[in-house]
């Protein structure tokens, strides 16, 4: 097991080391002219010199990145070219919206998804399985954009009884109306990640009760859904644990596009701006952090199922 | 090759049985006929603004009505169907070269590129599409070309990693080493008898890459980050329409529901594609049937 997190731990640096190359290398290498790009094309040469300056960029290539990179280590995002202030801090500041929106949505999106999903492969011979995985199928395909409007429209319009924009300017001192301004977007969130996920549950099921030692504990005098519970479900769950680490990719994009619609200060709509204002070197640290995350997230997972797996904890012994 | 030729039709008309595959095909013939027609003849000019039919009514008219400025939201739906058909077919031919690139450097090559794959193929996945496409666009600014090139490499490598193991199994097998034995190079194997080999698990996520496109060009397309002011684009509709939703929510239910439908109907064919291409699932399938009765 120490081996086998040793070596997990090399590949998550690796991993993080290739990523914020490729990050670095797209928004400082391509563009050509970093500065003539972040100040525009009809921009005079003073300005463009001015940011030049600005972001180090008279510096050696390897040099730029190793700044970059080490400042990283010690919490020291750079700044915003905008507005100068400290991307961390930014950082911090929308994380407050983002992080308990992520979250809400991940687990709302598990408690819809783990038990309709064993539901529709337990019945998948009967019409209510059918018609919860024909559901799931639909909603999996529904532009989470159109979801979100839909919501919108039924319960901050037609019935008026949640708020459809916007986050209390106070933040989380209004715990109450915080809390509702985040119900309709993680719904959103959850109920498309949730359908998604639904389907991987029903076929890791409906693969589990054809597996032969569910079919040998039935024999020997368990329901069928007893034997899948006691036998089945174990094997699901580490099908399931694999699955979340692609959830959490998803309710991270999730997060900017509904960010977006609901008018939510949040790190995604932060992302989506600076885009907009070709803040390069913030953008870079944005997705350098939001990377991170992911595969920190996968390598969790990786850990939790080796841990969780039987058939894998002997082969470590070999 | 005579193999595959000789399987192709079995498949084919296991797809054409399958409700799943008949929803798929209608959906994709039903988007490709928009397309092409659209490219010749639409109801009214999808561009042309009229402040006084602002909002009207469907009607015979305007069957599906109009939009805010008074443009005939079914002229521009099939306009948009060129936008997603172009993002759609662009993002899977991408997506095949990168898969392929991928599943033979991790698979066919010696052991220290294969492993070096490997870890790169498990970074990239760490990177989401429409992050990676909103990095395009901070360069090179919002526009079809991005949304496809992101969709196309990043789910390229999803199916460079399903591929890879595929790839290897295939290459380890008999009729492989025969027709090394016989002298065929390497790049003949690979043309002649790995590639048509896995061709069946390529079709399938191709299929899926198409809906991941079309999802993806909705997305960025509202984030401004897809397709350009002016272009017809089913994802450009729901945000321009998003600001009138008190006024006509019946308008903005319009291109939502045609995203849904031919998401719908690429994931329908994906799935039907990878049943009827893969007999082990078949027989697992009545296997587990059969446990269940």
């Amino acid at each position: 097991m120490v081996r086998f997190v040793l070596t997990r731990l090399v590949l998550l640096v690796l991993g993080l080391g290739i990523a914020s190359i490729l990050i670095f290398l797209t928004l400082r290498v391509l563009p050509g002219d970093v500065a003539q790009v972040i100040a525009g094309t009809d921009s005079s040469p003073e300005r463009v010199a001015a940011i030049r300056d600005a972001l180090g960029l008279n510096q050696p290539l390897p040099i730029q990145y190793l700044d970059w990179i080490g400042s990283a280590l010690r919490l020291d995002l750079g700044n915003s070219l905008i507005t100068g202030t400290p991307v961390i801090d930014e950082l911090v500041e929308k994380s407050e919206v983002t992080i308990p929106l992520g979250l809400v949505s991940l687990v709302l999106g598990i408690l819809i998804g783990l038990p309709l999903g064993i539901f529709a492969a337990v019945r998948h011979a009967k019409a209510s399985g059918a018609i919860v995985s024909g559901i799931a199928q639909t909603v999996a395909a529904v532009p989470i954009v159109w979801a979100g409007l839909l919501l919108i429209l039924v319960f901050g319009i037609t019935l008026g009884i949640l708020p459809a924009q916007g986050f209390p300017r106070a933040g989380w001192d209004e715990p109450g109306r915080a809390f509702l301004s985040l119900v309709l977007p993680a719904l959103t969130i959850a109920g498309i990640e949730g359908a998604v996920l639904l389907r991987f549950v029903r076929s890791a099921v409906l693969e589990a009760i054809g597996q032969d030692y569910v079919r040998t504990a039935a024999a020997k005098g368990l329901t069928q859904n007893q034997a899948l519970l006691r036998h089945g479900l174990p094997n699901v769950a580490l099908s399931v644990i694999s699955v979340l680490g692609i959830q959490v990719a998803g309710v991270v994009v999730g997060t900017v596009v509904i960010e977006q619609l609901f008018n939510l200060p949040g790190v995604g709509r932060m992302l989506v701006t600076d885009v907009g204002n070709r803040d390069l070197p913030k953008i870079q640290s944005e997705l350098l952090v939001l990377t991170g995350l992911v595969l920190f997230v996968g390598f969790v997972v990786d850990l939790v199922h080796r841990l969780i797996d039987p058939r894998q904890r002997e082969q470590t012994h070999d | 090759m005579t193999d595959s030729r000789r399987i192709a039709p079995v498949w084919l008309s296991a797809l054409v049985r399958s409700p799943g595959g008949i929803i798929g095909i209608a959906t994709l013939t039903l988007l490709i006929a928009s397309a092409l027609v659209s490219l010749f003849w639409t109801p009214y000019d999808p561009s042309r603004a009229d402040a006084y039919l602002s909002f009207a009514a469907p009607s015979a008219e305007h069957l599906f009505g109009t939009d805010n400025s008074g443009r005939d939201i079914l002229s521009r739906l099939l306009t948009g169907a060129q936008t997603t058909l172009v993002v759609a077919l662009g993002s899977a031919a991408i997506a095949g070269l990168v898969g392929v690139a991928f599943a033979v450097l991790g698979s066919l090559t010696p052991r220290w590129v294969r492993e070096s794959t490997t870890v790169l193929i498990d970074v990239f996945i760490a990177f989401p599409t429409v992050l990676l496409a909103m990095m395009l666009a901070s360069v090179f600014g919002g526009s079809i070309l991005v949304v496809i090139v992101a969709v196309g490499t990043s789910f390229g490598i999803i199916m460079g990693r399903i591929a890879r193991s595929e790839l290897r199994r295939v290459a380890g097998s008999d009729y492989v080493l025969a027709a090394r034995a016989s002298g065929v190079g390497p790049w003949g194997v690979l043309l002649r008898h790995l590639l048509p080999n896995v061709a069946p698990v390529f079709i399938v996520q191709l299929s899926l890459a198409a809906a991941i496109a079309t999802l993806a060009e909705a997305a960025l397309s509202y984030l401004g980050y897809g397709a350009p002011p002016g272009t017809s684009s089913w994802g450009r509709m729901l945000s321009e329409l998003q600001p009138y939703i008190t006024v006509e929510p019946l308008a903005v239910l319009w291109p939502g529901a045609v995203i849904t439908l031919t998401v719908l109907g690429f994931n329908l064919l994906g799935d039907a594609l990878r049943d009827a291409t893969d007999p082990r699932l078949k027989r697992s399938r009545t296997k587990k049937s059969g446990a269940l009765s």
